[in-house]
């Protein structure tokens, strides 16, 4: 699906602002309410809008750090790579796993209320998996999201 | 400070954060307007901070997903601010992450394919100042991305 300027527009206000009524996103564009609607549900369709994620003060609720893991698998073989990822998922304090190739063989995405509580989740649920090998943390202390090439 | 029931709301507008108020109350066994009070409480202590769209880069045809980590040469006093700065005109950055380790940035890169991202790395990464060290973890799936807090 090509996009035309409208649909980035859309794309641009909805990843702003996911809570704008399409009302208020139509007068902004110049566009009539059912036309916006229109695109919006295009954009949904195509697998384009996956979904919505509401932003939490993480810090605010309790979460006061993030951590970023790397790791490498010890024995490759014993528990397929994806047994092992999806089983690492099931963690609740570990929010995204990622495959990947180069350095390392998988990234995660931790959050722990502090520090301590991040090395227990890491040495009690995460280093207790089989077949976990070495694996290198970096605690986060900024992030943006940038609009992305729209 | 929140209490169970903010937890329980949190919980269920994390799952989707399109769920009308009514249908909230219901389901914490409150009237909307108490779950509408408690939310609107919880945007002014900045405890909720909004929602926004999560686009499928790949539907849109980036195949390619690259998790680029760099240190950054710190003899330099305005190495972190130079960078970040260069680092937020590449549009194809989606993601800046400063960190506390052994990486000191981390930015997420997206390209159609891997002669595209090629380009972008030569022409625009690798001119970015400040870089001491660099290297790349290319996704090959994402297996789980759901970033819900576990309340």
């Amino acid at each position: 699906m090509t996009l035309d300027a409208l649909d980035q527009q859309i794309l641009r206000a909805l990843t702003a602002n996911a809570e704008q009524s399409t009302t208020r996103l139509a007068q902004k564009l110049g566009l009539s309410q059912p036309a916006t609607w229109r695109r919006i549900k295009r954009l949904q369709e195509a697998g384009i809008i996956a979904g919505r994620r509401l932003v939490l003060d993480a810090e605010k609720v309790g979460f006061g750090v993030t951590v970023f893991v790397g790791g490498k698998r010890a024995t490759k073989g014993r528990v397929s790579l994806e047994d092992f990822e999806r089983a690492i998922g099931a963690i609740p304090e570990v929010q995204t796993v990622d495959h990947v190739l180069g350095l390392y063989d998988y990234r995660l995405r931790v959050v722990a209320r502090d520090l301590a509580d991040f090395e227990r989740v890491l040495r009690r649920r995460i280093m207790t998996m089989p077949g976990v090998g070495d694996v290198e943390a970096n605690v986060l202390l900024s992030e943006e999201r940038r609009q992305g090439p729209l | 400070m929140l209490d169970d029931i903010d937890r329980r709301i949190l919980r269920l507008l994390q799952e989707d954060p399109a769920r009308g108020v009514p249908d909230l109350a219901d389901t914490v066994g409150q009237t909307t307007a108490k779950v509408t009070r408690r939310l609107d409480r919880m945007r002014e202590d900045g405890v909720i901070l909004g929602s926004h769209a999560i686009i499928n880069w790949a539907a849109l045809g980036y195949a390619v997903s690259v998790s680029l980590r760099i240190t950054l040469d710190k003899t330099v006093s305005r190495a972190f601010d130079d960078f970040l700065e260069a680092a937020r005109q590449v549009a194809e950055v989606i993601e800046v992450q400063t960190f506390l380790g052994r990486v000191d940035v981390r930015l997420s890169l997206i390209a159609n394919d891997l002669h595209d991202y090629q380009w972008i790395f030569l022409e625009q990464v690798l001119k970015l100042q400040h870089i001491a060290d660099i290297d790349s973890l290319m996704t090959v799936a994402t297996v789980k991305s759901d970033e819900s807090l576990p309340l």
